[in-house]
């Protein structure tokens, strides 16, 4: 892409952008760190401003002129597809829901419809629009860094990378007939049959009465978020003065001292209940384990 | 006869009254005229006159919040041409498809840019979404707008899903029931879920119900996403696209300090 620095200061872009994260970030109580060689004065601008005409509009242009091409292109090389006219009474197999919504299905493999397809997606939704109120680290606003927001990272990168876009991937490349998994190239038996041999874990474990088999489920879910708050709450804990991850040099004790209850409490079920799809995932795949709450109303 | 002087005639021109109603100022690349192109355009004064250098950066904002922007104004443009030609009924809907794909002058080109545009959409907003989380640019002062952010991420994928049941094929009825088929297990709400005998909700009276316009997916629920995909989101996710604007435009990009 055309470089922005048009006619003045090209040296400064290239030394700010060398160091993409902290580096390139000077306070501004100092700013003697960044190497300025103002080529040519703006007419009395303001340090480390552009004019928007053309510099902007400039850079905006080309990347419209790009993708109206691309898009053309594309489109002119790849028709949308069509299938036979709807029918009603003839289910494909599989039937897929739009792409963008795949990671959902998927987690129909694990979860009951209420829970992956109504329950989990709004976690999603509030989660994402808590995102600023639940992060209080004043660091990185504006710029790349890894090692100051290193947990953050860390969340988006689960929730957002492997629970979403991975998943996506599986449903659009992996599911065949039965939502049975085919690699690429498989042939889509559609007559595959897989045993299901899924037991609930209160069964499991010797539980034949509904009462006791509910109890001992919601034992373990509640136990389940207990130990999750206790460990993220002695973890944070745990973090020492000066850990370059958090902007408080009290280290743990300032941190949660800031946080306060109600963001570690919302944190801590989003993150906790995040984990909770691993967890549910590596005992199916491992145990075989369909639920671990079983109640007549709701399975978990 | 006087000789015929080309700057003089340039000049009348741009002097004329009706050339000055019109614009505004010169094209001189001079700092006043930057200035003036940008606060006196309704289209470009979008932007502040002047921005920070690093904002201008692909490699800091990666282009994807305007390149999603742009891509919903090609499936608007693409969009009402599709809508010349496409009736939202049982009976037509399918058959308008094909008249469209081989009929209509640039009919399959204008429905692949709209399918693809609305696809790229898609990925363009979760990369934005990804580049503004990278950045931390959600932090104070900016919080609100990436809740704004958000509830436009929903709307495009309510855009994307309306769209998708419309061309009535076998992908577009399975897809959707698929989809919708999700509310029916809403707790309380669906008439599939957990809890729903409190409310006494039943397959015609329920979430799903709701949002198929009926018990099943049928030509109710085809008028129903035809009006929701053309008119109501549209119009909804440009409200939210203004404030979305207007607060990027008043708290100014994050940037470094």
């Amino acid at each position: 892409m055309a470089s922005p620095e048009g006619n003045e200061g090209g040296i400064v872009m290239r030394a700010a952008g060398a160091g993409a994260g902290s580096a390139s970030r000077t306070p501004p109580a100092a700013p003697g760190k960044r190497i300025e060689v103002p080529i040519k004065k703006a007419g009395g601008g303001v340090e480390e401003k552009l004019h928007t005409w053309p510099f902007l509009v400039r850079n905006e242009f080309l990347m419209t002129l790009l993708v109206i091409i691309v898009l053309t292109v594309w489109s002119l090389l790849l028709n949308a597809p069509l299938e036979q006219p709807s029918n009603p009474t003839r289910t494909p197999n599989p039937s897929k829901a739009p792409w963008y919504f795949l990671g959902l299905q998927e987690m129909l493999v694990f979860f009951d419809p209420w829970y992956a397809g109504v329950v989990l997606p709004s976690f999603i939704i509030v989660g994402l629009m808590l995102i600023p109120y639940l992060d209080i680290n004043p660091k990185g606003n504006g710029y790349y860094t890894l090692k100051e927001r290193f947990f953050e990272i860390m969340s988006f990168f689960i929730g957002f990378h492997i629970l979403w876009v991975s998943f996506i991937i599986i449903g659009t490349f992996f599911r065949g007939p039965g939502w049975n998994w085919f690699w690429p190239g498989q042939v889509w038996d559609p007559h595959l049959v897989e045993a299901l041999t899924n037991v609930d874990l209160p069964y499991m474990f010797g539980f034949r009465d509904y009462l006791a088999s509910a109890l001992f489920g919601l034992f373990l879910i509640g136990g389940y978020f207990v130990v999750g708050y206790a460990v993220l709450y002695f973890w944070i804990r745990a973090r020492p003065a000066g850990d370059p991850w958090s902007a408080f040099p009290g280290g743990g004790p300032e941190i949660l001292e800031k946080w306060g209850p109600v963001r570690f409490g919302i944190t801590g079920f989003l993150l906790i209940a995040m984990a909770g799809v691993f967890i549910k995932m590596a005992l199916r795949h491992a145990l075989n384990i369909k639920y671990i709450l079983v109640t007549p109303w709701i399975n978990i | 006869m006087a000789k015929f002087d080309w700057n003089e005639t340039k000049r009348q021109i741009t002097d004329s009254q009706a050339w000055q109603s019109i614009f505004r100022h010169g094209y001189e690349d001079t700092p006043r005229n930057r200035i003036l192109m940008v606060s006196g355009n309704v289209w470009l004064h979008l932007h502040p006159s002047k921005v920070q250098k690093h904002t201008v950066r692909l490699r800091f904002t990666w282009c994807m919040g305007g390149i999603t922007f742009l891509l919903f104004l090609v499936t608007v443009i693409t969009g009402v041409y599709l809508m010349f030609y496409y009736r939202p009924t049982a009976e037509y809907a399918y058959a308008d498809m094909k008249y469209l794909e081989f009929d209509m002058p640039f009919g399959m080109l204008m429905r692949n840019m709209h399918r693809w545009a609305a696809h790229g959409m898609v990925i363009a907003v979760w990369l934005h979404m990804f580049r503004v989380f990278m950045t931390g640019s959600y932090k104070p002062p900016r919080e609100f707008n990436w809740v704004v952010g958000v509830i436009l991420l929903v709307l495009t994928l309510l855009l994307s899903f309306t769209g998708y049941l419309l061309p009535w094929d076998q992908l577009s009825i399975w897809a959707v029931t698929v989809g919708s088929n999700m509310a029916r297990a809403t707790p309380l709400l669906g008439h599939g879920g957990p809890f729903h005998e409190v409310l006494g909700v039943n397959p015609v009276y329920d979430a799903r119900a709701f949002i198929f316009g009926g018990a099943e997916i049928g030509p109710h629920t085809l008028l129903r996403f035809y009006i929701l995909h053309c008119i109501f989101f549209p119009l909804i996710a440009s409200i939210f696209m203004a404030v979305h604007f207007w607060r990027i435009r008043r708290d100014g990009m994050s940037g470094p300090l």
